[in-house]
Parts: C-alpha cells; structure tokens; sequence
C-alpha cells in the first residue's frame, strides 16, 4: 500500500511546486498588475456605491427619532443576552398609501419618458447629419454637441430662467416684434421642465448614435438601393435596426437620471411639475424624515431597475437564440 | 486551365452586326472634383447573355464603370441604354440591374433567408411567392439549410454564394459583379469560377463583372474588356485579346510577352520584315494591314510560341542567340530568361516533356531561339 502511495505524495508535492511556479511566473508576468487594474474599480464601486446603497436601505427599515442620526437603530440589545433586529416595514407602507408618492413616480416617470423621446426625435436627425458630414467636419459638430458641458450644469439651468421668465429675453423679444401682447407664462411648467431635461440630456442621446452612425457600412446602404429599396426604406430597414444599440445606450442615458432629476423640476417647474426627485429632497430637508426618504429613494432605484434587467433578460434570449 | 464549355449561340451575337445590343454605353464619362477622369468616354454594346469582363489594374475605372451601370455614381456624360431605354438617370433602386457588391455588403442584422428576400420584398409579391424565390435562390447557390444563419456565421464562400442568390433573386436583366472572387482563396477561387459560369448559364442573365485578374476574365467571359486609365484599350473573346493584342499594354497586361522594338523594313503582301535592334536577325511577320516602310513597330512574342533551336534556322530571320540567366522551375513548365547578345532578356517557355530534374536547359548555356511567322503580333509602336 504504501508503494502505491509514494507516487501519488510526490505527484501532489510536483503539482503544488507547479503552482508556486506558476504563481511566480504569473507575477512575473503582469498577470497581478492586469487583476489590479480591473479589481480597484469595482473595489471603488463597491465601497462608494454598494455600501450607500446598503446603508440607505437599512435606514428605509427603521423608525423616525428625534435623535442624532434621527432614527432608531436596526441592531438593538434589550437585555444583555438579547440582541433585537427590528425591520420597520411602515415606511414603504406609507409610499404605498399615500396616493402622492404615487402620483409622483408616475409623474417623474412620464416626464422621463416623454423627454427620453423628444431627445430621441431631436437627437438621432442630428447624430445622423453628424455622422455623414465630411470627416473635416464631424469634429467641429462634436465638439459643438460637447461644448455646453465646459460651463456648469447649474448655471445652464439657471439661464433657462433668465430667457424663460415673464419679464425674460423671450417674452420679451415675441411682445416688442408684437406677436403677443400678454408675456407668455413659460417658467415654471411642465413645458419648462421638458425644455430644461431635453436641452440638457440631450448630448448623452447624440453621442452614442453618432458612435453606431459612424461605424456603419455604407455600402450596405448601396445594396439596399440596389435592390429596389427607396432611401426613406433603406432607412427604416438597414440605418435603423443597425443603430439600435445606439437608441438604447442613449435612451437609458437620457431616461435614467432624468426620473431622478431633482435641479431641472426644482428651479423650472411648476407646482404641478411633481417629481420624485423633488419629493426626495423635501422629504430629507424639510421634514428631516430620513427612514421616509430612503424609503422613497429605494423604491425609485426599484423602480429605474426592474424595466433595465427585465429588458436585458429579453435582450440576451434574443441575442443567444439557438440558430438552425 | 479548362474553358467552361458553353452554348455557342450565346457567343456569337456580337459579330451579327445587326444584332441589337442588350446594353448600350456610349460615351459614358466620369469626372471626379473636376479634374480626375476615372472613366473616360466609354463607349461598350453588350448582348444578351453574355459574361463580360472589365479587367484592369486596381485604378483603372473599372469599377466607377460598373457602379454607374449600377447607378451608385451619376454619369458626368454620356448615357447608358438597357434594351433601347435610356436608364442613365434613373436611380438605383429603379433600374433593372442588380449588382454583387466586391465585400459582399450583406446586411448583419438578417438571416440568411431575409438577406435574399430582401429584393423581392420590394417588389410586392406575396409571401408565398418570396418563400418559394428564395428557396430557389438557396438552392441554385447550394445553401439550402443555412436560411436562418447571420452573415456572421458563415464562411467567407458561404457569404460570396449568399451574395450571388441575392442579387439574382429578382431576376435583374442584367447582374453586375465586382470582383466576385476576390475574397476567396485559391483554390475555392478555382471551383468558384466554373459554377458562376454555370448558374449563369443556368439562369441566363447577361453578367458583367470587374476583375484585376486577368486569368479568371480569360476562363469565365465570353468577351472581355481591358481597361486602363479610364479608357477601354481592347474589347474582345479571351483568345482574340490574348492572340491578337491591339497594343503594347493589352500585351503585356495579358499574358507575358516578349516586346522587340523596330521599324518596318519591306512589305510583301501580307509578310512583313522588321529590323530590330536586340535581335541579330530581322523579324518577319504575318500582318495583314499594309504598313509604310519606316514605320515603327513593335513585335510582341508570348513566352510558350518561342522554341529551342539547336542552331540557327536556314534562312537568317526569325531567331535570337543567347545566354540562360535565370530558369522558373513550375513542374508542368520552365521558364527561362534568355539574356541576348543585344542586351535585351527574351522570356520562353518550355513544355517538361520528359521526366528529369535537371530539364534540357542550365544556367550560362548558350542557346538559340526561333519562331514562326505566325507567332506574333505586330503593334504600332
């Protein structure tokens, strides 16, 4: 028996040096640097997204307090061999019952919606112009599309106020051409507030169309009129479907921060202008209720996320049909 | 290389001179930024069921040709006739030509099944009548089973055959090809070639196709055309353009030849003795146009029609001394250069008969060589 072992010894004793070397060799090699690299921007996520997050739902578990932090603690020792965890479930309750929670993530998401096509319709004419302008050209267009983000998004935001407001540059201008004789009421409207997400978001839209526009054969569109297509069905049935991947990336670029959007709602919109964002922040600052607003916080990134995995699942299938 | 064989009825059309041609380019000029002429007045009939081949260096207007056949570019002058109607303004997807683009230009997004459909879903057929098309379409380029693949799952002669039964689906009078071949391998090229020719033949369509390989315009055309700098230099069968080059460049583009500069020295009906300077004796070729004394001429001679002599012939014309500098081993053939006493390198091509490895030739033999009056061409200088 112990003749049949001996191998067996040395060859786990080769095999571990062979991973010792191997590791050295790695080493060697880079292979660490190539692991640091990738690891310490996902370690970053993870400390500085994942953990707020964590932190934040366990606050939408607890209780208001009048106390520093102002709400009770989750893990509580009542006595000393018992260790409490109580997780208050009232506060989703409360999202739930009262109908303008609801009201207003229905609302943010319509406006985010709605802006999300409007940047799409504006967007995709101007992505396209770009992406067949001569090559001289194109990077002058960018750098145009990109310029607006050199100045703060603030103070952007605030100008819109400056043009928009009663006695501003465009009542002003439409009332001395006498086109109007009451100024119009711009400023705080949902009107101002689609003005304000679709001017703002609307070079995360451009840019990754024009980066599908861009890569497209162009002869691909040749063949298309070569077997019989007019421009405006090539377009539908080759440029579109080919720039999906660009519709997507752009219409969740828009999308996603616009139903969170608190600055745009808060400075442009009306009373009507509800949403979520805004509610958010009056929930944290004006009533100090932090369970209710983390609460509130958690049910919008449920809300943004469910539709985002829901549709890559059906992006996947589709992707890794089984084909014949 | 074999010739497909072919019905000889199609062949023949273009020397009925009251045939009418099936397509008609007359004068058809193609100016760049103003300046650049990449196809300059070109003027071409083609008839019915013909393989026609535009063959020329890459840069030649070759393929600015096709694509105004195709009207992918606008003629700057010129028109383009298909059967007696004039298409020169109509624009791509209302001509009656379908073209199979050089990078295949298959849409990634489609199966297989839709990139073929994909013609004759403009025509407003019913969807039976597409189902059945394309099945036809698979079948006659032998992909049936491979309808619902992406382009991206395919190999690249999969893609070519893919390529071709689209741009047959709808039936065009006349399918253009540009360099159909080109991103296939050797030998899949080979076997290609012939089954072009015969779906071709199968389905009749007249097919015009661009090449810069001058072998695979030979095997597959009917008639080719040899195009450089804009303009056609020469149209004619493989046989008339290899035997009998119109000019220097034709005879050089095709084939090899061996170039010898001179000048007319007698006439005697239709034999004509040129003086050369490389070659110690005068040449003397059948030409049947009569040519003044003095003129100067060049004689081309192909490799393969020089032989070896094992001396000088009788009567001093027709030959050249000189010296092996270099042997081109091919296994069915050697080519040897032969450097003449006059300084010029002469190119022959000796058939290995028999079975040795040393061949009858080596290096630094002096050697003679003789040809018939019947071998060459005499070109205008």
């Amino acid at each position: 028996m112990t003749a049949a072992r001996e191998p067996v010894l040395t060859s786990g004793r080769a095999s571990l040096r062979r991973r010792i070397d191997h590791g050295v060799k790695s080493l060697a090699q880079g292979r660490l640097g190539r692991t640091l690299v990738i690891a310490l921007p996902y370690a970053w996520l993870l400390l500085f997204l994942l953990l707020p997050i964590l932190i934040v739902l366990k606050i939408s578990f607890s209780e208001m307090a009048l106390a520093s932090p102002p709400y009770t603690p989750m893990l509580q020792w009542v006595d000393q061999r018992t260790l409490s965890l109580s997780l208050h479930l009232g506060n989703y309750a409360f999202l739930w019952q009262d109908p303008l929670y609801m009201a207003a993530y229905l609302n943010s998401l319509k406006i985010a919606a709605v802006s999300t096509v409007l940047c799409l319709l504006i967007g995709y004419p101007m992505a396209y112009a770009i992406a067949r302008a001569p090559s001289g050209w194109r990077i002058v267009l960018l750098m145009l599309v990109i310029l607006p983000f050199w100045t703060s998004f603030l103070i952007r935001v605030y100008a819109w106020i400056g043009l928009l407001q009663a006695n501003g540059l465009i009542n002003h201008l439409l009332l001395s051409l006498g086109l109007i004789d009451q100024p119009l009421v711009l400023l705080h409207s949902n009107f101002a507030v689609y003005l304000g997400i679709v001017y703002s978001y609307l070079p995360f839209m451009i840019l990754p169309l024009y980066a599908t526009l861009v890569r497209m054969d162009l002869t691909l569109l040749e063949a298309a009129a070569d077997l019989g297509a007019p421009p405006w069905k090539s377009f539908l049935t080759v440029t579109l479907p080919l720039s999906l991947p660009g519709v997507i990336a752009g219409s969740l670029l828009v999308f996603i921060p616009a139903v969170g959007e608190f600055v745009i709602p808060d400075l442009l919109g009306g009373p009507d202008s509800l949403m979520i964002g805004k509610v958010l922040w009056t929930e944290f600052f004006s009533n100090r209720d932090w369970p209710v607003a983390s609460a509130v916080a958690i049910a919008m990134l449920l809300v943004i996320l469910v539709p985002l995995l829901l549709f890559q699942r059906v992006e996947e299938r589709e992707t890794t049909e089984p084909t014949r | 290389m074999p010739q497909p064989r072919r019905d000889p009825a199609s062949l023949e059309s273009w020397q009925d001179p009251d045939a009418r041609p099936f397509l008609e380019i007359r004068g058809a000029t193609k100016v760049f930024d103003g300046a650049t002429y990449a196809v300059d007045d070109v003027s071409l009939k083609i008839f019915r069921g013909e393989f026609f081949s535009l063959l020329g260096a890459s840069g030649c207007g070759k393929s600015t040709l096709l694509r105004m056949l195709a009207g992918l570019e606008r003629c700057t002058q010129g028109h383009i006739l298909i059967e007696d109607e004039d298409i020169t303004d109509l624009p791509p997807f209302e001509r009656p030509v379908n073209m199979m683009f050089q990078s295949y230009a298959l849409f990634p997004h489609m199966t297989v099944e839709q990139n073929v459909a994909f013609g004759l879903r403009q025509e407003h057929l019913s969807r039976q009548e597409i189902r059945t098309r394309v099945e036809e379409m698979l079948e006659l380029v032998r992909m049936t089973g491979f309808s619902r693949r992406k382009p991206d799952q395919l190999s690249g002669g999969q893609r070519q055959r893919v390529a071709l039964a689209r741009s047959l689906a709808k039936q065009p009078k006349l399918l253009l090809l540009d360099e159909p071949l080109g991103a296939l391998d050797r030998k899949l090229r080979e076997s290609t070639q012939f089954e072009l020719v015969n779906i071709q033949e199968r389905v009749g369509t007249t097919f015009i196709m661009v090449t810069h390989d001058q072998e695979e315009a030979m095997t597959m055309s009917t008639r080719l055309a040899v195009m450089d700098a804009g303009r056609i230099l020469q149209v004619g069968t493989p046989s008339e353009v290899y035997e009998y080059p119109g000019n220097r460049f034709v005879a050089e583009f095709i084939g090899a030849a061996n170039l010898f500069d001179g000048r007319v020295a007698s006439t005697d009906g239709d034999r004509v003795t040129i003086q050369t300077e490389g070659a110690p004796s005068d040449i003397v070729m059948h030409h049947a146009q009569p040519l003044a004394i003095g003129t100067p001429v060049t004689v081309a001679l192909r490799p393969e029609k020089i032989r070896l002599l094992d001396e000088p012939p009788q009567e001093d014309v027709n030959w050249i001394r000189g010296t092996v500098r270099e042997i081109g081993y091919l296994g069915d053939v050697s080519i040897y250069h032969v450097g003449t006493e006059g300084g010029l390198t002469v190119q022959v091509q000796v058939t290995n008969r028999g079975r040795q490895t040393l061949g009858p030739l080596t290096w630094d033999d002096v050697v003679c060589l003789g040809w018939d009056t019947d071998s060459g061409v005499v070109l205008p200088a």
